[in-house]
Formats: C-alpha cells, sequence, structure tokens
C-alpha cells in the first residue's frame, strides 16, 4: 500500500480495521496446513485418476491372455520391457492394465458397501440417540449382536454359500461394516438432541421429520464423512481379504486381493506379482485413512490431541 | 457390584442366544439343508429320507429349540464331510488358534503400549512421530499381505523361520506378528490419548508438587489409571483376532479353526461352518463380559452408572 492511500483510508474515517478472518478461510487454512490431509488427499486423488483413465495409462486389455508373453517382469529388473512396465501375469495378462482396472473395482466396493453401512449405521445411530430409551437398548442391542459375530467369517460364509460376484461381496460387507457408523452417530445424535436450539425447535412444535433432517442431520454431517472414509478403507481390505481367499469377486476380474491371492504361488521367484497389487492396496488404504484422520482434526480443533 | 455383574450376565445370555439364533439360520437360508446333504445326484427319495432323519421337516423353531439343546450339552453335531463330530474336530484345532491369538495381542501389547507412554510423554517429537507412522500403516497394511512379505522376507530369502504348519513354536513367530501388528493401531492410540488425559489432570500435578519422583508418577499415578480403558479394549482385540485369523492360518497353514473354517466353506461342510461361527461369537461375548467385569473392579466409576 503506497503512503498515498493509506492517507487516503485514513482520511475516509475507516483507518486500519483488523479484519477477522470467515469461517470458510480459517477452514481452508487448517486444510493447507495439515500435511496428513494434504497427503492423503492427494494419494485418493491419484488412484481415482488411474481408475477414471485406465484405458488410457495401461494400453493393453486387463483380460486378454496370451501365454507366449507370460511372466514378463517388470521394466526395473534386466528382461523387463516398457511394452509391459509392470510385466506380465501367469497368463500373460499386462500386469499395468489389471492394476489399473483394480483400482476401479477397490473403488467401486470401497464406496459402495460405504453407503450402505451408512443407510444402515446412521439410521441406527440417529433413532437411537434421538428416541434414547426403549429404542436406544434395543439399537445397542443390535450392534452388540453385530460385534459378537465374527466379520470375515460370516462374511466370506455368506459369499461362498450365495455365490461370489461383486454385487454379492458389496451387499454382504455393507451389511455388516455398519457398526462403527451406528455406534458413533448414536454418541452424536445424543449430544446434539441435548442443545438448547433443538429443545427450542422441538417446543416451536417442529416435527420429529423436521428436527432430524433440519435440526440434527446437518450437524452430523462432518461425523458421517469422517466415519465413511475411514469405512471405505476397512471395506477395501475386507474385500481383498476375501477374494484372497476365493470367497470374494471371482476372476477373471483384475482385482487386487485376486492378483496377490494368483501370485501368491508364484511369488518365491516373482515376488513383483504380490508385491505390486498389496503397495496398490496399501495406497490406497493408507490415503483414505490419513484424508479420514486429517478431516477429522480439521473439522474439530478441539478434539485434536 | 454384584447388580451390575448381573446386569451384564443377563445381557451376555441374551446376545449369546439371539446369535446362535443367527448361526443356525446361517445353515437353513442356503437352501434346503437335505439336498446339499444327500449330495449331488441324489434321488427324491433320498432327499425326503435325509429330511426325516435330521428332522428338516419340523417347524424350525422346534429344529432350533433342539438343536441348541444339543449344543448346550456340548453336541454339535456331524459333519457330513468327514463324518465325524463337530465338537471333537473343534476341540483339536481350537488350542492352536488361541495360541496364536493370545501371543499375536501379547505381541501387539508389548509393542503398543511402551510406545504410546513414550509417545504421551514426549508429544509431537520424533518418538511420538514413529509411533503414530506405525499405527497408521498397521490400519491400512492387508494382513494377508503382510504376512505374504514376512515369508518371502525372513522364510525365503534369509531362511530364519519356517513358513508353514503348526508344529514348533517357530511356526509361530510369523503368523504372531502379521495378525499382532493389526491390532497395534487401536490400543496404541488408546494408551497415548489416556496417558495424556491423565498426565494433565490435577492428581499429577499435585503428585510432581509434592516431588514425587518421575517414575513412580508415571507408573504409578498416571498408566494406572490410563490402562483401564486398554482392558476392554484388549479383550475386544482378542476375539477381533481370533474372528480374523481365517486368513493368517491358510496363509501359513496353521493347523487352527480358522483354517478349518476355510476349508469347511470350500467343501461346504456348513455344519462345522455354522459350529466355529458359534464358538467364536460366544468366545467373543464371553471375553467381553470379562473385560467389562474387570473394568467396572478396576473402575468404580462405572459400576455406579
Amino acid at each position: 500500500m503506497t503512503p498515498a492511500e493509506t492517507q487516503q483510508q485514513f482520511d475516509s474515517g475507516l483507518g486500519l480495521e483488523v479484519v477477522f478472518p470467515t469461517p470458510g478461510q480459517i477452514m481452508r487454512q487448517r486444510m493447507l496446513t495439515h500435511k496428513g490431509f494434504i497427503i492423503g488427499g492427494l494419494m485418493v486423488l491419484i488412484i481415482f485418476l488411474v481408475a477414471i483413465f485406465a484405458p488410457y495409462i495401461a494400453g493393453h486389455d486387463p483380460y486378454h491372455q496370451d501365454l507366449s508373453i507370460r511372466m514378463i517382469p517388470p521394466v526395473w529388473s534386466e528382461a523387463g520391457s516398457w511394452e509391459h512396465p509392470l510385466g506380465t501375469d501367469s497368463m500373460g495378462r499386462d500386469y499395468l492394465a489389471r492394476l489399473a482396472y483394480g483400482a476401479r473395482i477397490s473403488l467401486f466396493i470401497g464406496f459402495s458397501c460405504m453407503a450402505i453401512a451408512a443407510v444402515i449405521g446412521i439410521s441406527l445411530g440417529l433413532i437411537a440417540g434421538y428416541f434414547g430409551g426403549v429404542a436406544d437398548m434395543i439399537v445397542s442391542f443390535i450392534i452388540t449382536v453385530r460385534l459378537a459375530l465374527p466379520a470375515v467369517l460370516v462374511a466370506i460364509a455368506v459369499v461362498a454359500l450365495i455365490g461370489g460376484s461383486i454385487q454379492v461381496v458389496v451387499m454382504v460387507l455393507g451389511c455388516l461394516i455398519w457398526d462403527r457408523f451406528a455406534v458413533i452417530l448414536r454418541a452424536t445424535t445424543q449430544q446434539i438432541r441435548a442443545m438448547d436450539y433443538v429443545q427450542a425447535a422441538q417446543a416451536a412444535g417442529c416435527s420429529v421429520i423436521w428436527l432430524m433432517a433440519r435440526e440434527i442431520m446437518p450437524n452430523l454431517f462432518n461425523s458421517i464423512v469422517i466415519v465413511a472414509t475411514l469405512e471405505i478403507g476397512r471395506a477395501i481390505l475386507l474385500e481383498a481379504a476375501l477374494s484372497f481367499l476365493g470367497m470374494g469377486v471371482q476372476p477373471p476380474t483384475p482385482s487386487w486381493g485376486l492378483m496377490i491371492s494368483e501370485g501368491k504361488d508364484m511369488m518365491l521367484f516373482d515376488p513383483y506379482l504380490v508385491t505390486i497389487p498389496g503397495v496398490a492396496l496399501f495406497f490406497l488404504v493408507l490415503g483414505m485413512n490419513l484424508f479420514g484422520d486429517g478431516l477429522r482434526d480439521v473439522t474439530s480443533p478441539e478434539g485434536r490431541s | 457390584m454384584l447388580i451390575y455383574t448381573l446386569k451384564r450376565l443377563g445381557l451376555a445370555v441374551i446376545v449369546m442366544i439371539t446369535v446362535s439364533l443367527i448361526s443356525f439360520m446361517l445353515l437353513r437360508v442356503s437352501g434346503d439343508p437335505a439336498i446339499s446333504l444327500a449330495g449331488e445326484g441324489a434321488s427324491n427319495e433320498e432327499i425326503e429320507f435325509v429330511r426325516v432323519q435330521y428332522g428338516f421337516d419340523r417347524p424350525l423353531i422346534i429344529q432350533y429349540y433342539e438343536w441348541a439343546g444339543r449344543a448346550l450339552h456340548g453336541d454339535l453335531g456331524n459333519s457330513p464331510y468327514l463324518n465325524q463330530p463337530v465338537a471333537q474336530m473343534i476341540r483339536e484345532r481350537m488350542g492352536v488358534t488361541v495360541i496364536l491369538g493370545v501371543s499375536a495381542l501379547s505381541f501387539a501389547m508389548i509393542l503398543s503400549i511402551p510406545l504410546g507412554i513414550l509417545a504421551a510423554i514426549r508429544p509431537n517429537t520424533w518418538i511420538d512421530r514413529i509411533a503414530l507412522s506405525i499405527s497408521v500403516m498397521g490400519q491400512a497394511m492387508p494382513s494377508f499381505w503382510f504376512g505374504l512379505i514376512l515369508i518371502i522376507f525372513f522364510g525365503v530369502h534369509l531362511r530364519w523361520l519356517p513358513i508353514s504348519g503348526s508344529d514348533s513354536w517357530q511356526h509361530f513367530v510369523m503368523p504372531t506378528i502379521a495378525l499382532g501388528y493389526y491390532a497395534t493401531p487401536a490400543i496404541m492410540r488408546l494408551v497415548r490419548s489416556g496417558m495424556i488425559e491423565v498426565l494433565a489432570s490435577d492428581h499429577i500435578r499435585t503428585a510432581r508438587a509434592k516431588g514425587l519422583r518421575w517414575p513412580r508418577i508415571l507408573f504409578k499415578h498416571t498408566l494406572r489409571n490410563a490402562i483401564i480403558p486398554v482392558v476392554a479394549v484388549a479383550a475386544v482385540q482378542l476375539g477381533f483376532m481370533l474372528g480374523g485369523s481365517i486368513v493368517i492360518e491358510s496363509i501359513f497353514a496353521l493347523n487352527g479353526l480358522g483354517n478349518l473354517a476355510w476349508v469347511s466353506i470350500s467343501r461346504s461342510d456348513l455344519p462345522v461352518v455354522q459350529a466355529i461361527v458359534l464358538f467364536l461369537s460366544i468366545t467373543y461375548i464371553i471375553l467381553t463380559f470379562l473385560a467389562d467385569l474387570l473394568n467396572a473392579f478396576l473402575d468404580p466409576r462405572i459400576r455406579s452408572s
């Protein structure tokens, strides 16, 4: 600011006011300075881009088998070539193509399982937290029963009985991993339910639906998004474990868990078959978790320790 | 304390009944059990014979009542595949899984409690960051993939440890690490946040003002209070690990319950799967019940609420 401008501002009687940042600015500032949030977000973004642009990245068909080019090692080993940067598997399929298309499977399963789990968990948590009393007891009981069942084992058994396909895996996992949604939303709803403004709205004669949808839900949004990111990671890991055991997504679909399972028998001589999809899984889930943890820190600074 | 115990016991029994109903239904919803028991290519008369023989023609509620009554006496039926009593199969395999679960939990506690304490004493230093990265990585790493990496590294390259079987204690080292690492993040975060909270409280300030020695303050006054919630979480984690051992046992060919469950699922030996689900759920319920009691014993505030 030039002296003339300063003089002008002074003359206009405004003085040099202290400008307080708006809540949006504070939030943006916190997001941009939180390392975990930025790094996690970037990691997830990378996987998203890989999934969207899979055909352009790979340049090969992930299902195309060619036994004359099977088990080509990745480009960093001596026998590798840029034609297949991550090599080929035992069927002669391009590993980069399978990895890139596998990102679609993992993201699809992660998000759709989370969506099913969110619908079940949020409804239960909201009902328990809002109504309390008997409703709360029943919901808490349902949560206890769900936690007592061994999730992996039940998921594997049910998928094996119905038959493995992406839809079945999504349904089964979605119906099993809602517990954290329910537990956290129940507690948060209880807190918000007791707040003065909700009591005031109720006293003013608002209906239950209005109270839930307009007064309580908007304040649950943060918790929902945070739990959702963590649940996406959990669903992706569970799908990988299921597919690894052969009770999840079925071949020849390029699922990362399935790729590890298929490479397992050859991992002693060609460890890249196992390490590459494993690193991809680790990268995606790590990104999701960092993003979720960061989001929690950014949105509730008082909850940081 | 007595009233609290009775209340918890009542809840545990109701949860057990519900869980047993669910595992009973698991076999029935999967289609007609008589058809699967009679085997492929069985004639209608044979299926009808099996149906009457096993009592599948009677109402479900009576079937459940009889099944539960027998289960209470330790009779879990026969495996149609191996023609062996299921209870005996479970007894034979239980030892391996319990050893694996307990050693994995011990490993997780030995790793996470000191790290959590160190991280709490020196927050935001390098030791805190190392502890945090271990916990963040543990949550994102697929346990089956971690197991495979351990096999490649310690089993094949270094040849330090045997990679499959359950004959000696060396066979349990890698499975213990692979399974236990998974429980580390939850316990460590809890120890860390608990320690930070207690360290900031008034009675620690008083203890320091009195001139007590630092180790005494740390272990006698702080850790004792901070460890209470860890007890409950450790029990829950042990339950999860027994259920999650299916993946690890199948990788390391450990001859435990998880492996039995997996093999039984792949050959549709449903009564065995059903019995294992029931067994693991009830173990989990008993563990959480004991943890609740221990918690209430350690912390009088829980008893009164």
